[in-house]
């Protein structure tokens, strides 16, 4: 065992991005106290964008493996990480102006999120149940001390708690079958358990029974996690509680990484036992779908809708997991990856609408957007008719590849039921888009009113051009991308066939 | 000699039980970690028993990552409990009810 | 198909039960006579000089979260000095490469102030 056996060179994103947060971590405690939060953000960005830059550089490479086949470096890992890395770089600038107000724009903010991003890159990754138990719970770790860092607020500390337990039970139950897993196949590497699973199936060796109670504790505990139904009741109160920043950043990099270890462990790990794993994951996707949608239009608060929004949304991206064949995974990646960049710009949405003392959170505080701020109520707009997959947008065509794919695995009735309940969930971000249009703003603007209350200048309160400008290209994605969707769909196609197993 | 199931039996009833406690805990926040740890330690004997029986080093390597990482779980659940305590003046479950809609 | 996740319904059944009759025999069988002696608190005979359930000051917190991070190390040591002379350079230089990384938390939390008790 020497140096050079590890090929460490494949896993150089990760080993730079965890140098790199180490080195961050350091400069936040020497040099300059006034300057120590903003140049500790910076070079966040910085590092974030080299990780995302290794990672481009060789895409189409051979797929590579380090670490005595721990981790691999196949396609999928690669465009997973690129996005993690530019959609966190991106939440963070979305984050910057709110959390300077709410005194949480600190160096160690933006360290928790390096690591957090290191997480999810491991994840993406892993071959083995240990890198993937690693990744999920440095990811995990930062996350919830990401959301606690806002200390002063009643609502983050709760939302970190609850985070926390329902966060560490789920762990638990994923170790809990992970270790069913290890003592039936004598294996915690993630190839090797699909061979044997696959001989014994051919043989019918295996207990099904025995393995059956491995499955359930890890698509239980994958289902707390991605926050499908009937897991999902920690997702609205995090959401809701955690500073909208930590939001944002909770809304897009980690559910790719869910998306990464539900490939690597039921497609790459379970691919022999799909009758055991399918019907659960139908059910899980069909159940949230429904409650996601029906209970998101009960709600008066913005972030606690988009977070129903949310459960509705990885419902969705599970059926194609479920559909069992690789258009159903090619369409659940791209569906992810769309969903992701949709789910960002909405929470970006809403932290360039608050000011210090104000959240603009609730549904009511929209009323009239698009005669105070036309060109975010534009944006809004377009998320949500996304989101809603309405026509001239990609989430239209992210949500009739899922439908596609099912259709083509035989499962109609499922895909009928999952059109039905998108027409349901379009209601209320149509909804959405009347509160910004058709009403009435409130007589005093919400924003100018909490201002007056606080004594802050005028100067500190601008969002910067910088994160608007950013913001639009991520929105207006959403249809620029349209006239490329097929090259789009082309390449999740072609990740998925070279899905290292 | 005793045999894998008793190891696996007793992993099953220490996951059972500490589950349990998460569930009807209502009363200290402390106390919820404390199950927490012990869901972990359920799961580390089936790890030990498996290794141990499969003549494989895997798994006894996998549990010290396990004790690693619930050593800095609970440093993480801790500091939460007391970021949760200095903004609400409690660690009761039942007034952890902030969040609702 | 539906036998297959019997033991799954079993194992759900027979751990609520035994979550539920560990709690439910300490409340039945366990004698239950509270009297004013017995619940005092016992302070070596004196009169207890202050609420036994006293608040900690945050401090000793702090104190034991460094501590639970740092003692965990040691669980690596041990193994690793076993096996030197076996693991040769490659084994020494990787776990130099773990402490360099615990030093690193502990450099911040020094100069952080963790580590000051005033």
């Amino acid at each position: 065992m020497n140096f050079a056996s590890l090929n460490a060179a494949a896993a150089r994103a990760e080993i730079f991005l965890a140098v790199a947060a180490c080195a961050i971590l350091l400069l936040g405690v020497y040099g300059d106290q006034a300057r120590r939060a903003a140049r500790c953000y910076g070079l966040s960005l910085v590092a974030l964008v080299i990780a995302a830059l290794l990672n481009g550089l060789d895409f189409s490479a051979a797929n590579g493996s380090a670490f005595n086949h721990m981790f691999i470096a196949d396609p999928m890992a690669k465009l997973l990480k690129i996005a993690i890395c530019v959609l966190s770089a991106a939440a963070f600038v979305y984050g910057r102006q709110y959390n300077r107000h709410r005194g949480i724009f600190e160096s160690e903010y933006y360290v928790l999120g390096l690591f957090a991003v290191t997480g999810m890159l491991v994840m993406a990754s892993a071959n083995h149940l240990l890198t993937l138990y690693l990744g999920l719970e440095l990811m995990s770790l930062c996350l919830y001390a990401m959301i606690a860092y806002y200390r002063d607020d009643r609502l983050a500390t709760e939302a970190a708690m609850k985070y926390f337990v329902l966060g560490a039970l789920a762990s638990s139950m994923l170790l809990y079958g992970m270790s069913l897993l290890y003592g039936f196949t004598g294996s915690l590497q993630l190839s090797v358990i699909s061979s044997v699973l696959t001989a014994d199936a051919a043989t019918a060796a295996q207990p099904q029974a025995a393995i059956a109670l491995a499955v359930v504790f890890i698509v239980v505990a994958l289902a707390f996690k991605l926050g499908v139904a009937p897991f999902h009741m920690w997702v609205p109160d995090v959401y809701h509680g955690a500073p909208t920043s930590t939001t944002a950043f909770l809304s897009a990099a980690p559910k790719i990484a869910a998306f990464a270890i539900t490939m690597r462990l039921i497609v790459g790990g379970l691919n022999a036992l799909p009758d055991i794993w399918q019907q659960m994951l139908i059910l899980l996707a069909l159940l949230s779908v429904a409650i996601g949608n029906i209970i998101a239009i009960a709600q008066r608060n913005l972030k606690r809708m988009l977070a129903y929004s949310t459960v509705a949304h990885m419902g969705f991206f599970l059926f194609g997991i479920a559909s069992g064949n690789a258009p159903g995974y090619s369409a659940a990646l791209f569906y992810v990856l769309i969903y992701a960049l949709m789910g960002l710009g909405a929470f970006g949405v809403i932290l360039m609408l608050a000011r210090p003392e104000y959240e603009a959170d609730q549904l009511a505080d929209l009323k009239g957007l698009s005669k105070r701020n036309p060109w975010l109520a534009f944006l809004l707009l377009l998320l949500m008719l996304s989101m809603a997959g309405l026509p001239p947008t990609v989430g239209f065509f992210a949500k009739l590849a899922v439908i596609h794919a099912l259709v083509q695995s035989g499962l109609l009735w499922v895909a009928v039921l999952a059109v039905l309940l998108a027409v349901i969930g379009a209601f209320y971000y149509l909804r959405v888009i009347k509160l910004v249009y058709f009403d009435q703003p409130p007589s005093a603007d919400p924003a100018t009113a909490a201002q007056t209350t606080t004594t802050i200048t005028e100067g500190d309160i601008a969002v910067s051009p910088a994160a608007i400008l950013l913001l639009s290209c991520n929105v207006l994605a959403i249809i620029a991308l349209l006239p490329w969707i097929h090259y789009l769909i082309a390449i999740c196609n072609e990740v998925i066939r070279r899905f290292a197993v | 000699m005793i045999p894998l199931s008793h190891y696996l039996t007793l992993g099953a009833i220490l996951f059972a039980l500490s589950v349990v406690g998460i569930f009807l805990n209502r009363k200290n926040v402390v106390i919820l970690l404390m199950s927490i740890e012990l869901l972990l330690l359920a799961v580390n004997l089936n790890f030990i028993a498996f290794s141990h029986f499969l003549q494989d080093p895997a798994g006894q390597i996998f549990v010290f990552f396990i004790l690693t990482v619930a050593a800095a779980e609970s440093a993480i659940g801790l500091a939460i409990l007391i970021v949760l305590f200095r903004s609400r003046r409690t660690i009761n479950v039942e007034e952890l009810d902030s969040l609702k809609g | 198909m539906l036998a297959n996740y019997f033991p799954i319904l079993l194992f759900i059944v027979v751990g609520l039960g035994v979550g539920a009759v560990a709690v439910s025999v300490g409340k039945v069988l366990a004698p239950h006579k509270p009297y004013d002696d017995k619940l005092a608190p016992y302070e070596c005979g004196f009169e207890a000089f202050e609420d036994s359930r006293m608040k900690f000051d945050v401090r000793y917190y702090l104190v034991a979260i460094l501590f639970i991070i740092f003692d965990l190390e040691i669980a690596f040591l041990f193994p690793w000095a076993i096996v030197l002379d076996e693991i040769g350079a490659f084994g020494f230089w990787a776990m130099m490469g773990f402490l360099a990384v615990l030093v690193v938390g502990f450099i911040y939390e020094w100069k952080k102030g963790a580590l000051e008790w005033e």
